[in-house]
């Protein structure tokens, strides 16, 4: 049933009880998958500490047991990064919720690692703070997950990401030690290993405790939504409102593919389907800042060819104008049983011209791609609808993601965003990162794991490390 | 070092890219990071220490060293994109050189680190130094969007990218930023830009240092968002009272509306300073470090600022001073030997607060570390990292832990 040693399933569960160990077949299925879609990968077993002390005696335990583990918070990830396979443990961190400390006057938090990121803002809304991070799921993903990935989300135009609101990370490494890393200032004593360890996506440890920074509830929220006869016309708008030194606090769009799927669905926020692209423009501050800004950027948008302008002030009326942002993806799941999301970045300016090569790539695959994008950092997620039993069909959903993939990385951009590599890009480094750089990396994952125990075969291409480099051979 | 060997630098670089330093050791001037890859692959089969210099006029080129290595000819701003608000400079770049040529495209980079107008872009990254506008923005770390660097052994490793938000592969950037060149040495940058903001005040009050310290954090806990909102020494200020600066930057009615709620919440003698004079006013707060030997910057928190004053103007001296009621970090510049840095670092270690030797002689780096002892299990982590990015100790750093 496992490849795991005999009576590690016991000897987990004396630690963590019986409760939190998951040995059958049907258990350990929920565990095969994360976000993305995938063939199913059904861990040896998955264990759920309770405390940061049970999860040093499981680290410790699988270490001295030569067994190799995957740390897992909601699974929601979109890159195959939480999946184990069956040599292999998974270690769930949604029992660890607490949070344990906020600080209003210095606007700072620590919680555990299983903290949902979405319950961490609720908490702190009443004192006049806020998370900022808010990927898409931040319903259910958790604060450990956004560290290993350096989550995103639309409002990390103006706030930055993950990796910008980590201040100091308790880390317990492969070998079951634990390090404090950074100090709730942000500086540190030493370089800046907590920024080396956020986005390292489950490769170097377990971050037990989380000390992040808060940003103020801003005072007034204006949401602008607008749409255009060219996904063109839309980027201009973008680009002209970034030159005047206004940073919105969210820039996004959706192309025609994704209003229509929007409208069709269940989710229907009245968006007018005849349009090219509808763009969310977010302003927050001050309420004097906000209405100067607005001056500023509503003009542009009708300068810019904007057919009808939306604005909302209220929360309930400006939750309207993002539901069908918000909830894009879920409209298109219910085309087809499977949806890939695709996630990759260029340089801003390219944009349409990136578009209209997407649209030619699916048409020549026999594909409808959507695409919705945060517009104000060219971060793209096309997105394919399809049937997964299909296999004629999945082979083309493949090619056509891996076409896209090359094409925006010759424009200069980037092979992930917000999701991460995890398994689903590793073989796409190799197109952003030279040999020596990803030899690096696998070194520097060295220092922190050795013996690769933690999420092995993730990130790095079979063949990053060049062994051979010791040897003096270039 | 061999005349032989002299002569291949010079066949790398060419006569103009080697010359005799002032102390005889021999400097090279790369002008791209092939040619610090090659010098540096030399330096590591020649087993010969390297001391990296910028401009010189932050940390001296005093390090032990057979080469020195500068990076004044690795110093051309190679693109600057509005569009994409994405420029990529080589390391060597001055920053007031970086800030023309930003400028020129309605650009900016929103950092302010202490030193000299001319300090190069690779030295505020190895130090990972932060001024005033760290309050608003954040620190240079948050403004790199990537970066090249070349191993001690002349490895080209490329970190991040061109865009602004990138996640592929691990975050080495980071270990770079304020690494202090014991991770390679840094040849060129990506950064992340802003337009140049349409309106940007600075209005200053003075007053006892207390009831300025508590005006800031009233701005702050008013949710104001302020770009800066620094507190400085007399000596800094070269006022005759302490001074509290405020910087506030948008569109021309948010600022305004700041400037109006600024005054409101912190009923004082505010002063609105025109253009020329608050440019001039954050000039002298960022080169007044660079008068006295040594530079210390306190990761404190803002409630412990004040505290922290007191610990610093009794134990050191109420010289030149800046520090952030509101965000956190104090900086304090003057002359201090080894053992009475000790003795701070130890008060400090005891409330958390870490103390980062910034600037300083060479003996006294090489005594005390630019982050003294590391915290258990941490020391190890940095060594072994040293060893992959420099696996033949080529670069003369100060990162060794001290035991003392």
């Amino acid at each position: 049933m496992t490849l795991l040693p005999h009576g590690l399933g016991q000897r987990l569960a004396a630690i963590v009880g019986d409760r939190y160990t998951r040995l059958r077949p049907g258990e350990l299925a929920v565990y095969g998958q994360d976000g993305l879609p995938a063939e199913p990968s059904p861990p040896g077993a998955v264990v759920l500490p309770g405390s940061r002390e049970e999860v040093i005696a499981v680290v410790k335990l699988l270490h001295e047991a030569g067994v190799p583990w995957v740390a897992r918070g909601a699974g929601t990830g979109l890159s195959g990064g939480a999946v184990a396979s069956s040599d292999s443990v998974i270690i769930g961190l949604t029992r660890l919720t607490r949070i344990l400390d906020l600080s209003v006057g210095s606007r700072r938090a620590v919680v555990e690692p299983g903290v949902v990121n979405a319950r961490l803002s609720a908490y702190t809304i009443p004192h006049g703070l806020v998370y900022a991070p808010d990927p898409s799921s931040q319903t259910a993903c958790t604060l450990g997950g956004n560290v290993a990935e350096n989550a995103g989300g639309p409002h990390c135009l103006k706030y930055g990401v993950t990796t910008n609101h980590i201040l100091a990370l308790e880390v317990v490494l492969p070998d079951g030690s634990v390090v404090q890393l950074g100090s709730p200032s942000g500086d540190a004593w030493g370089p800046d290993l907590v920024g080396l360890f956020v986005g390292s996506e489950g490769m170097f440890g377990i971050a037990t405790r989380i000390t992040l920074r808060l940003v103020p509830v801003p005072e007034a929220v204006r949401t602008y939504l607008a749409d255009f006869g060219s996904v063109r016309a839309a980027s201009e708008s973008v680009s002209a409102i970034v030159a005047t030194g206004v940073i919105p606090a969210a820039l996004e769009m959706m192309d025609q593919a994704c209003v229509r799927a929007v409208e069709a669905s269940i989710y229907a926020a009245g968006y007018p389907i005849d349009a090219a692209a509808v763009l969310i423009v977010e302003l927050d501050g001050s309420r004097e800042g906000v209405a100067a800004d607005s001056d500023v950027v509503a003009p542009l948008l009708a300068a810019h060819g904007a057919r009808q302008l939306r604005v909302a002030d209220d929360p309930a009326e400006r939750a309207r104008l993002w539901q069908g942002r918000k909830k894009a993806f879920g409209a298109m799941g219910r085309i087809a049983p499977d949806l890939a999301v695709q996630d990759a970045v260029v340089p801003r300016s390219v944009l349409p011209d990136v578009l209209d090569r997407i649209t030619v790539v699916g048409e020549r695959h026999d594909l409808v791609v959507s695409n919705v994008f945060h517009a104000g950092d060219g971060n793209l997620h096309p997105n394919i609808s399809f049937d997964r039993r299909d296999l004629r069909r999945t082979a083309q959903v493949h090619a056509a993601l891996s076409e896209i993939m090359e094409a925006c990385v010759a424009q200069g951009g980037s092979i992930t965003g917000e999701h991460g590599v995890g398994a689903d890009k590793r073989d796409y480094m190799p197109l952003v990162f030279n040999a020596a750089s990803l030899d690096a990396m696998c070194r520097v994952r060295r220092v922190w794991d050795p013996l690769e125990r933690a999420n092995p075969g993730k990130v790095l291409p079979v063949n990053a490390c060049r062994e051979w480099r010791a040897g003096g051979v270039e | 070092m061999s005349e032989p060997v002299l002569a291949r630098l010079r066949a790398l670089l060419g006569d103009a890219g080697v010359a005799a330093g002032i102390d005889g050791t021999p400097r090279a001037m790369p002008e791209s990071t092939e040619d610090v890859a090659e010098v540096m692959q030399l330096a590591h089969a020649e087993g010969w220490k390297v001391r990296v210099e910028g401009q010189a006029t932050w940390l001296g080129p005093d390090a032990p060293a057979q080469l020195a290595l500068s990076t004044r000819a690795l110093n051309r701003v190679i693109s600057v994109s509005p569009e994409d608000l994405v420029a990529t400079a080589q390391a060597g770049a001055p920053l007031d050189v970086l800030r023309r040529h930003l400028g020129e495209a309605g650009m900016w980079l929103p950092i302010d680190p202490p030193g000299r107008p001319e300090r190069t872009l690779g030295s505020v990254l190895a130090t990972a130094t932060a001024g005033p506008l760290r309050l608003g923005f954040g620190f240079i770390r948050d403004q790199v969007v990537g970066l090249t660097v070349v191993t001690g052994d002349g490895q080209v490793v490329s970190a991040g990218g061109r865009v602004v938000k990138n996640v592929a592969g691990y975050d080495l950037a980071k270990l770079e930023i304020g690494g202090f060149g014991g991770f390679g040495i840094i040849t060129e940058v990506n950064l992340r830009l802003r337009a140049v903001p349409r309106a940007d005040l600075t209005m200053v009050a003075s007053g006892s240092r207390d009831d300025l310290s508590a005006a800031a954090r009233d701005i702050h806990d008013a949710g104001i968002g302020c770009a800066a909102l620094e507190l400085v020494s007399p000596t800094l200020a070269a006022e005759s009272e302490w001074m509290l600066a405020a910087r506030v930057t948008g569109t021309d009615g948010a600022v305004e509306a700041d400037a109006r709620r600024i005054a409101a919440v912190a009923a004082r003698d505010w002063t609105a300073l025109s253009s020329e004079k608050s440019a001039a006013l954050w000039a002298l707060i960022a080169r007044g470090p660079v008068g006295p030997p040594v530079t210390l910057r306190l990761g404190v928190l803002p409630e412990g600022v004040d505290e922290m004053l007191d610990a610093v103007t009794r134990d050191l001296d109420e010289g030149l001073i800046s520090a952030g009621p509101a965000g956190g970090g104090l900086r304090w510049s003057g002359e201090i030997d080894a053992e009475r840095l000790r003795t701070m670092r130890r008060m400090l270690a005891a409330r958390e607060i870490p103390l980062t030797l910034e600037r300083g002689p060479w003996e006294l780096r090489r005594d005390v570390g630019h982050f003294g002892a590391y915290r258990e299990g941490v020391g190890a982590l940095v060594s072994k990292l040293r060893e992959v990015f420099d696996p033949g100790q080529q670069l003369s750093v100060a990162l060794e832990a001290e035991t003392a």
